[in-house]
């Protein structure tokens, strides 16, 4: 069977967009590589747990009630390891129906045809490295809302927070309520910073009172909030036991540490659609136009996926792509008042998204005070100092970085990496980011067990060609 | 126009490169040009396999050449390395039909200089104890190897610029006028000599200079696995030459061997095709059961290109003095450097320790240019 259209992603804008396009009559598949759909934000308690619903739990449910019962086809726990189809044909073909494989929640590969394709893939943490960052102990503040929304698990029991965005206090709050202390709260942006992201932020009152009661929730723990302040150093033998910040030593067993979120572009990368990079949207972006359709005839991305904006913007972004996709596939063009409210419920919402991504926005300074024998690659264990012995040997582009020092060619293929590696590669060409490209995309986008996708088959049924000639 | 350069190669594949090396020490001012970066086609992301076994049978001598200057690379490329570690070479027949076209091809190429000796399915297992039961006959060659493909750039931009050659990046050359007036986005670029080194797009460049050079592209799929303990110890491979499989020191194995993949000349190595990834796999995990355990990280594409005989292109241009054509060929990296060496030898006036390959034979119409 071949879909109209499939989302990749159940994040709030895959969750919204899947709604949005069954309920206009389309047949669509949902792939969400997560127990349940949620995303990051509105992250599903494991089954099983009671957990008193907040504010996220709520608008998460409400996501998740219209689409189970918009009649999509929803796949979770699975795996999208290959892309295919669309524009990826030999010369002189028309396009062809959108191709995913991928592997269930039990290991069994099945593919997904649609023929046209909403790309709601959210975005991966970027940690800007400081000696120590690969210690045990230390993980993302992404990491850490996972541990705490989905396992109920706290990563440590004195615990210091730290990086740039509203995630910092939002982890520091739940890690409170979960029973954890805090040792501090370092954060990168000043009281300045974040007096002047107001403004913007006061179009979403409800994101500021939220943002107010997180911290007065430390502020009654009494927790030290270091602002304009970084971490220098994360120390231990085989653990952390000490966390630097400049002078001042912090001991704690767990770090968690962030500097804001990336845009996951593997598959828009993959399918070859145009990218731009821009900073405040975390960095490289697909191009899109107003309705969230992408450079590929067909294919379409929303949510932060698409430019860092916050799960708030995230589901009217995801209709949007939806009524769009309806539009352009013939299923239902009734729509453009529905579009255009939604096309102003997304600006609202990403005015105030656009402040935050900027606190969350790649700081230099932070690039500028990696010390080079700190690893940067951890897959590949390539150091800043290697990193610019390249740039010095004459690598002037991040595919030719990867080849120069195998930087983002390990498991992760540069999403820990990407941006640091990035960020000093630029400075030490005297370019900026935009001029050294980006990774060529290729599948499999996440590594994928061979004995998964092998199958059961005798030597007689690989279809090997003709040899080449002796 | 005054020239500047006594030549100017276009393309820094390894072919180009080592050309552009060998033309600098034997006196030449060299200027080498690349509308993308040093070895990042087909040069930096082959399968970096050195093996005879997948060489055309009358490439041996060659091969053979070039093995040995992988293998010392670093004493003639001032430092540049790429790895190369010399290995035993594998290539098994899991059938009767396999094995009698095993025989044949180890028979020819035998006659051409490379000592592949046949020997059965356990004493193969001796020499390579990943591989799997049921081969019927392998072909066991001592000296094949394998190197880092990925470093071919970053090994050769050293020693060109040790040489005195003009290294000229992101530049593409639009087209030639004269003898040789190349017109690029950074100006005009003059020079007495012409090196065509453009892998799959040879036969643009042929064009430039009026002649008509058939050359077909192959998208040669290719896919590594993550670091894994050590699974194996040879270069292997499978009769048809359908697969090649080694393990680097870092622990990730190579899976290769020609599956075809999406993609053409203008748009460059577009998609991987699903089912011959699959095939691919399947093979290798056919030949090293131990890889079914392994996760793949990635796959990619390189463009290799082939002449109407499969045979290389390397010589002169016919009718156009001083314009030389170098590429097409078959497992190209394995010869490519010692390729390049007789080539410069021909252009600075010396007999070439090998013959060359001229393309006479290929060109379908003549060459009214000049």
């Amino acid at each position: 069977m071949i879909f109209d259209i499939a989302v990749l992603g159940g994040g709030p804008a895959g969750m919204a967009a899947a709604t949005e396009a069954a309920c206009g009559g389309a047949r669509v598949a949902l792939l969400e590589e997560s127990p349940a759909p949620g995303g990051q934000v509105y992250r599903a308690p494991p089954l099983g747990f009671v957990t008193k619903p907040d504010r996220d739990r709520q608008e998460g449910d409400a996501l998740r009630a219209a689409l189970a019962a918009s009649g999509a086809t929803i796949h979770t726990g699975c795996r999208v390891w290959g892309l295919g189809g669309g524009p990826l044909v030999p010369e002189g073909q028309a396009n062809t129906p959108f191709s995913l494989s991928a592997l269930a929640a039990d290991g069994a590969p099945f593919t997904v045809q649609a023929r046209a394709l909403i790309l709601c893939c959210g975005t991966h943490e970027r940690i800007i490295p400081f000696p120590g960052w690969t210690l045990p102990g230390v993980i993302g503040l992404a990491a850490a809302t996972i541990l705490l929304k989905a396992q109920g698990v706290l990563p440590g029991r004195r615990v210091v927070v730290a990086g740039a965005g509203p995630l910092l206090y939002a982890v520091a709050a739940k890690l409170l309520t979960g029973g954890a202390s805090v040792a501090a709260v370092v954060d990168a942006a000043t009281q300045v910073e974040w007096l002047r992201a107001l403004p913007a932020l006061a179009a979403r009152a409800d994101l500021l009172a939220q943002g107010a009661v997180w911290r007065a929730k430390l502020l009654a723990a009494r927790v030290p909030i270091l602002a304009g302040a970084q971490v220098t150093a994360a120390e231990g033998d085989n653990a952390l036991k000490r966390v630097r910040v400049g002078e001042r030593i912090i001991e704690a067993d767990a770090l968690c540490i962030g500097h804001g979120l990336v845009p996951a572009t593997e598959a828009t990368r993959t399918f070859r659609a145009l990218h731009v990079h821009r900073p405040e949207d975390g960095g490289w972006v697909p191009v899109l136009d107003a309705h969230q359709r992408t450079s590929v005839p067909l294919l379409y991305a929303a949510g932060d996926g698409a430019g860092v904006r916050g799960a708030a913007a995230a589901p009217a972004a995801g209709r949007v792509a939806a009524l769009t996709a309806l539009q352009d596939l013939g299923i239902h063009a009734g729509a453009p008042e529905r579009l255009s409210t939604e096309n102003a419920a997304l600006a609202r919402a990403r005015r105030a998204g656009a402040a935050m991504a900027r606190m969350m926005a790649l700081r230099p300074a932070m690039i500028e005070a990696i010390p080079p024998e700190t690893i940067i690659c951890r897959c590949e264990g390539v150091t800043r100092a290697k990193i610019e012995e390249a740039a010095a040997a004459g690598a002037g582009t991040i595919n030719q970085l990867k080849h120069f020092t195998r930087c983002g060619m390990g498991p992760c293929q540069g999403r820990m990496c990407g941006e640091a590696a990035g960020a000093l590669l630029a400075n030490a060409r005297g370019v900026s980011v935009a001029d050294l490209g980006f990774a060529t995309g290729r599948i499999p986008l996440r590594p994928v067990p061979m004995a998964s996708i092998l199958g059961d088959f005798d030597y007689a049924d690989i279809p090997v060609p003709a040899p080449a000639p002796i | 126009m005054k020239a500047r350069f006594d030549a100017a190669v276009i393309g820094a594949g390894v072919m180009g490169c080592a050309t552009a090396l060998f033309l600098a020490r034997g006196g030449m001012r060299v200027v080498l040009l690349d509308r993308g970066e040093i070895c990042r086609e087909a040069s930096g992301v082959n399968a970096g396999t050195l093996t005879m076994q997948m060489t055309r049978a009358a490439l041996i001598p060659y091969a053979l050449h070039a093995h040995e200057m992988w293998m010392n690379m670093p004493a003639w490329c001032a430092g540049g390395d790429v790895l190369a570690t010399a290995c035993p070479g594998l290539s098994v027949a899991f059938t009767d039909a396999e094995a009698a076209m095993l025989e044949e091809r180890a028979r020819i190429r035998r006659e051409a200089g490379a000592p592949i000796e046949l020997i059965d399915g356990r004493a193969a297992q001796v020499i390579e104890p990943g591989l799997a039961d049921g081969v019927k006959l392998a072909g066991h060659c001592p000296i094949d190897g394998f190197a880092s493909a990925y470093l071919t750039g970053r090994a050769f931009r050293a020693a060109l610029q040790e040489a005195g050659v003009t290294l000229m990046e992101a530049i593409p050359v639009r087209g030639i006028d004269g003898r040789f007036v190349l017109d690029t986005p950074a100006g005009v670029i003059a020079a007495q000599r012409v090196v065509l080194a453009g892998g799959v797009w040879l036969e643009d460049m042929a064009a430039w200079l009026g002649v008509t050079l058939p050359i077909k592209v192959l998208i040669n799929q290719l896919v590594v696995t993550e670091r894994l303990p050590p699974v194996m110890r040879t270069v292997l491979g499978v009769a048809s030459g359908l697969l090649s499989l080694k393990q680097y020191a870092n622990g990730t194995v190579l899976i290769g061997g020609g599956w075809q993949g999406i993609g053409d000349r203008a748009r460059g190595g577009l998609a991987v095709r699903p089912e011959n990834f699959l095939g691919n796999v399947r093979l290798a995990a056919h030949t090293v059961p131990a890889l079914r355990n392994a996760r793949v990280v990635r796959s990619w594409l390189g463009l290799e290109a082939e002449t109407a005989d499969a045979l290389p292109a390397i010589g002169p241009v016919p009718g156009i003095d001083d314009a030389w054509i170098i590429g097409s060929v078959h497992s190209g990296y394995t010869s490519g450097p010692y390729m390049g060496r007789i080539l410069a030898q021909a252009i600075l006036g010396e007999a070439p320790e090998l013959p060359l390959f001229p393309i006479n034979r290929l060109l379908q119409e003549r060459s009214n240019a000049i």
